[in-house]
């Protein structure tokens, strides 16, 4: 039996967080009301018109040139038909063989590879409103009405599609993860996965490891997390091959993935195989895009996670693993440089922002930048380390009495007696009397125990509380047993 | 004051009547609410009469300072029932939006309720425009006031009837393929299509959304003028309108000199009746006393035009009309068990015959394996036929042809036969392809019908198509006061100009 | 030429319900209205750009400034059926 490969592509919709519609002026809005945001257009009463958001066509540059696409000198709307209750023209507005963007690529990392997923196209849309199955399960089966509220139809979105270039589920989730915190730093969406900002389908299908050729391919639905998508991947791939090795046929269908059973299954015939009927919306003129405008949303640009790992790893001397967490969110990345910018060890300050102090906005819920330690104390505290005031142990202290008591680092180590003792005559005394008093360890380590090493330096901080200078010990020890 | 005679008076006309305190918006108003009464019965021009709020309204004006009236104030104006208005009941003539009220106004509308017109009702069309005899309304089919045994055109064929029987002072139409411009023709008064563009498409129940437009269908050429100046110019609700590169004048000149005619050949082709033939030579010759030069040339794709529409017309169609679902608004069908049964019934039940056709043409036309050779094709037709315009205006100024091949053809005559139906817009239908401005004005009378004459212009050239139109308007003379004959009332009804042969012959043709 | 199976397949993807009698009617009117759409075949114009757009007007589009919506009441106030607020429809087709 030959091995087989995964080929695995994605389409990618990001609502953009522009104030209004993509088509009206309705207000974009979350957790409202049912029907509070709509007007003739979004309804699609007779006679209403479309008319594009400028706005939103900016955010969707921002997002083509993030991936290094052609932006097309000449971009068309067209309407895609079909009947669905969430979709109250009964066509979306969206683009067909002219789209925005074309032909890009996204660098990405799993572990320590560097992949890159060409981007096949990048276009606009409208979303389509929110319908709800109501009766037992809230699922489509079994319930006995729908009911659809409009505030969400016509949000704008921007669709991404790659090429089928990624080679495996983790691959997948860390493109996504990646591209996501891209978009996200291009201001255009906050991405919130809950919310539905985000959203993805994932086309999969399996070739003998090595071929060239593309087989048949199914499209996995309705994974809201990353980690879904993972398993629904995980869960499709051995259905294909096993398929495939009995000698059958991958059928091209839709699957539908189930959290509950972490596995996908064939959506019911409700999904008849579509007849679009694209044809060029005439309700709307062809965007031409002005070559310096767009030189000018390119200049604009913030710089990238990618691009910033790549500095970080650089400027500070950072591991890759490092300088890409720090340097994949916008926030974060912008506190620990400011962290820097006080004067403090880079390396010091990565370990610090990556440490302590992630763990304490993620856990009080907010942002890099937000609460009492700011970037100046934290940059106090990790300076008091990496000069020798205080042990490591004893500032990690320092930072919780921070939180706790709103003070000054410096007023707290001395408050609570954290000082770290680095007086090398008090300690080397230490060291002498220890010596002194424990022959037989001496003798074992001088015999070549030298873990015992540990002994000793544990010791001396017993005595000190704690509070004695570790690497100094170390040193101080190792002098004193060789002599 | 009487004398106020609603076959003849002129919106310019009634205007100076009122400004000078010669007669009261609510006297204009009561003298066509009057002959709403007398002949409403007869002719069937309105879906919905507002006559009460009417009456009120002029009222209400005659008791504002002139110095706070609006430019149109007072003026009893029909609106066809395909143009949103806020709070009254818009139908398009259709059974699915019956009891469909609007929650916005369109804005060529909003722009004449802005100028405070008084309007006197909605008028009847065909279902979503779709027809060109007003006989696929849902309700009611209008009759032609020149003959009651026959139609009124259509689609705006309630406006027309409505204006030519006096029931109306002036009013709003749309065209798509020559709803404005063909009833206009067979009822014997004036309809201009705008250039695509000039009038602001919000509000417009859609049929085809890149051939629409509104127009006025009035009594005389400035009546068109002042009524197209009021609701023209750039609407930012509508994407596809434009900024007017001018102002709509009101004509005054009665002279053609220097001006070139163009008469495509394609257009005198063999559907045109020897009536309708015979009084367009005729006013070809007014045109050259008053001056202008006349001359044949060629539309060469003109014979592909009526192909091009009839895929491009109903592929846009049948998207524009998948609104109408039972969803949000409209008629729904009761005790549909799923989605589907409601779907399917409810549009089923609620279009008529035509716009099921129609929609079935498009839907057919932009399927996969046909979008090329159908749609794509037909785009392409498109481009050609607004070439040979092109290419025609570098030699003259205007075009013009006979607006529809007959004059009014009898009720039920073409109902078994949608082709023959079809044919009533060949000389229409390409002037919507190239999105050009065009007027139809009547000039004279076949076997006691009217026969109309289009005037074709450049895009963006509705002042010289007004004036020309004027000029001839003019020269011909045309009383446009119908007789209300009808000539269904037995073989021997006796008329003007020994119509017994001829209802005769109308009998064998139909 | 055009068929009941086409027909039916047509009439599905606009959701029009036909009844049988409609259904043969409809497919002899379509074929001979497509009889004469047809001929629009016979032009040889592989080489002609298609034309969407009558206008010569591009890079229409608005400022992204929020504007009133409908109230609540105005937006279902057409509506056939309402539940809580929103639009209420029969359950999804099993078939």
């Amino acid at each position: 039996m030959p091995e087989w490969e995964p080929v695995i592509g994605l389409e990618i919709h990001v609502e953009l967080q522009t104030k209004t519609k993509m088509f009206c002026s309705c207000a974009l809005s979350f957790g409202d009301p049912p029907n509070t945001h709509t007007c003739p257009v979004c309804l699609a009463h007779p006679g209403a018109l479309p008319v594009v958001n400028k706005r939103a066509v900016e955010f969707a540059t921002r997002i083509a040139l993030a991936l290094d696409c052609t932006v097309q000198p000449r971009n068309v709307f067209h309407r895609k038909n079909y009947f669905y209750p969430d979709l109250p023209k009964a066509y979306q507005i969206s683009q067909f063989d002219e789209p925005l963007a074309v032909e890009g690529s996204f660098s990405y990392w799993v572990g320590d590879e560097q992949h890159t997923c060409r981007i096949n196209r990048v276009h606009m849309e409208e979303d389509a409103a929110k319908l709800v199955h109501a009766g037992e399960s809230g699922r489509i089966a079994g319930s006995e009405y729908s009911v659809v509220d409009f505030n969400r139809g016509g949000t704008p979105l921007v669709e991404i599609v790659t090429e089928p270039d990624i080679g495996s589920p983790a691959a997948a989730r860390e493109f996504l993860n990646q591209l996501r915190a891209t978009v996200m730093e291009l201001g255009v969406s906050d991405c919130n996965m809950e919310e539905g900002r985000v959203r993805w389908d994932a086309n999969i299908s399996v070739r003998p490891a090595g071929s060239t050729e593309l087989g048949v391919r199914t499209e996995l639905k309705n994974m809201n997390s990353f980690r879904f998508l993972q398993q629904a991947l995980e869960s499709e791939i051995p259905r294909q091959v096993g398929v495939l090795e009995a000698g059958g046929r991958i059928e091209q269908e839709t699957l539908h993935f189930d959290p509950e059973t972490g596995t996908t299954s064939p959506l019911r015939s409700k999904e008849e195989a579509h007849d679009y009927r694209y044809f060029p919306e005439p309700d709307l003129v062809p965007l031409v895009m002005d070559p310096a405008w767009i030189e000018e949303v390119r200049a604009a640009l913030p710089e990238l996670p990618a691009a910033r790992t790549q500095r970080f790893m650089l400027q500070y001397g950072l591991s890759r693993y490092d300088a890409f967490l720090l340097g994949e969110s916008g926030p974060l990345a912008r506190f620990y440089e400011q962290v820097v910018a006080v004067g403090v060890d880079p390396k010091a300050a990565a370990n610090w922002t990556m440490g302590e102090y992630l763990a304490y906005t993620n856990e009080a819920g907010i942002d890099p930048g937000q609460g009492f330690v700011t970037a100046e104390r934290l940059a106090a505290l990790v300076k008091l380390v990496t000069g020798g005031a205080v042990s490591f142990s004893a500032a990690k202290d320092v930072f919780r009495f921070m939180l706790e008591e709103h003070a000054e680092p410096a007023d707290l180590v001395e408050k609570h007696g954290l000082g770290q003792i680095s007086d090398q005559t008090a300690l080397a005394q230490l060291v002498a009397d220890l010596v002194a008093a424990s022959p037989e360890e001496v003798a074992a380590y001088r015999a070549g125990k030298e873990q015992l090493i540990g002994f000793f330096v544990g010791q001396v901080m017993k005595t000190t509380s704690g509070r004695a200078n570790p690497k100094l010990v170390n040193e101080l020890v190792r002098a004193a047993l060789t002599a | 004051m009487s004398g106020l005679d609603p076959l003849r008076l002129t919106a310019v006309e009634a205007k100076r009547l009122l400004v000078e305190g010669e007669t009261s918006a609510t006297e204009l108003t009561k003298t066509y609410l009057d002959q709403i009464a007398a002949h409403e019965g007869d002719v069937h021009a309105f879906i919905q009469l507002c006559g009460e709020e009417a009456a009120r309204y002029a009222a209400r004006i005659d008791q504002e300072a002139t110095a706070v009236r609006g430019a149109l104030a007072g003026l009893p104006t029909a609106i066809k029932d395909n143009m949103v208005t806020e709070g009254v009941v818009t139908t398009a003539g259709s059974r699915i939006l019956q009891n469909y009220t609007p929650v916005y106004t369109a804005t060529a509308v909003r722009k004449l309720f802005d100028q405070h017109i008084v309007m006197l009702g909605r008028t009847n069309l065909d279902e979503f425009a779709m027809g060109s005899s007003t006989e696929n309304s849902a309700f009611q089919v209008t009759r032609n006031p020149w003959d009651l045994a026959t139609v009124p055109g259509g689609s705006s064929g309630g406006t027309a009837a409505a204006v030519a029987a006096g029931e109306a002072l002036w009013g709003l139409g749309s065209d798509t393929g020559g709803s404005i411009r063909q009833p206009a023709s067979l009822c014997g008064i004036v309809g201009m299509k705008p250039t695509y563009g000039a009038v602001s498409r919000y509000g417009l129940i859609a049929f085809a959304s890149s051939l629409d437009q509104i127009g006025p269908l009035t009594r005389s050429v400035a009546d068109c003028a002042l009524l197209l100046r009021h609701i023209a110019g750039y609407d930012e609700c509508d994407s596809t309108s434009v900024r007017l590169p001018f102002e709509v004048e009101v004509p005054t000149a009665d002279r053609l000199d220097g001006l070139r005619f163009g008469v495509p050949v394609e257009y005198l082709a063999e559907g045109v009746e020897p009536g309708v033939r015979a009084r367009f030579e005729e006013t070809l010759r007014l045109i050259e006393e008053l001056g202008g030069r006349c001359q044949e040339m060629h539309l060469s794709h003109t014979e592909y035009a009526l192909a091009a529409y009839y895929i491009i017309a109903p592929a846009e169609a049948s998207a524009n009309l998948a609104r109408f679902d039972g969803v949000r608004y409209g008629y729904r069908a009761a005790g549909a068990e799923d989605l589907l049964e409601m779907y399917e019934r409810t549009r089923g039940e609620g279009f008529g015959p035509e716009v099921k056709r129609r929609i079935m043409i498009g839907t057919y036309a932009l399927s996969s394996g046909y979008y090329e050779a159908y749609y794509g094709q037909a785009q392409k037709v498109r481009r050609l036929v607004k070439e040979d315009f092109g290419a025609a205006f570098q030699d003259f100024d205007l075009i013009v042809s006979p607006t529809s091949p007959t004059v009014a053809f009898k009720v039920g005559s073409r109902t078994q036969d949608p082709l023959a139906m079809y044919q009533s817009d060949a000389c229409t239908i390409p002037v919507n392809l190239a999105g050009l401005p065009a007027v139809s004005i009547p000039c004279g009378l076949s076997d006691g019908l009217p026969v109309g004459f289009q005037i074709i212009g450049r895009a963006f050239s509705e002042n010289l198509v007004l004036r020309a139109a004027h000029a001839v308007e003019g020269a011909v003379g045309f009383d446009t006061a119908p007789t209300f004959r009808d000539s269904s009332a037995g073989v021997g009804s006796i008329g003007p100009g020994g119509l017994c042969a001829q209802d005769a012959r109308e009998a064998v043709d139909a | 030429m055009i068929t009941e199976a086409d027909v039916r397949y047509v009439a599905r993807l606009a959701r029009l319900r036909l009844e049988p009698d409609e259904l043969t009617r409809m497919t002899v009117e379509l074929a001979k209205i497509l009889g004469h759409i047809d001929k629009i075949g016979e032009l040889d114009i592989a080489d002609v750009q298609p034309m969407a757009h009558v206008l010569d007007v591009v890079n229409v589009s608005r400022a992204d400034v929020a504007r009133a919506s409908l109230s609540r009441d105005d937006a279902l106030r057409s509506a056939p059926a309402v539940t809580d607020g929103a639009f209420r429809v029969p359950r999804m087709s099993q078939r």
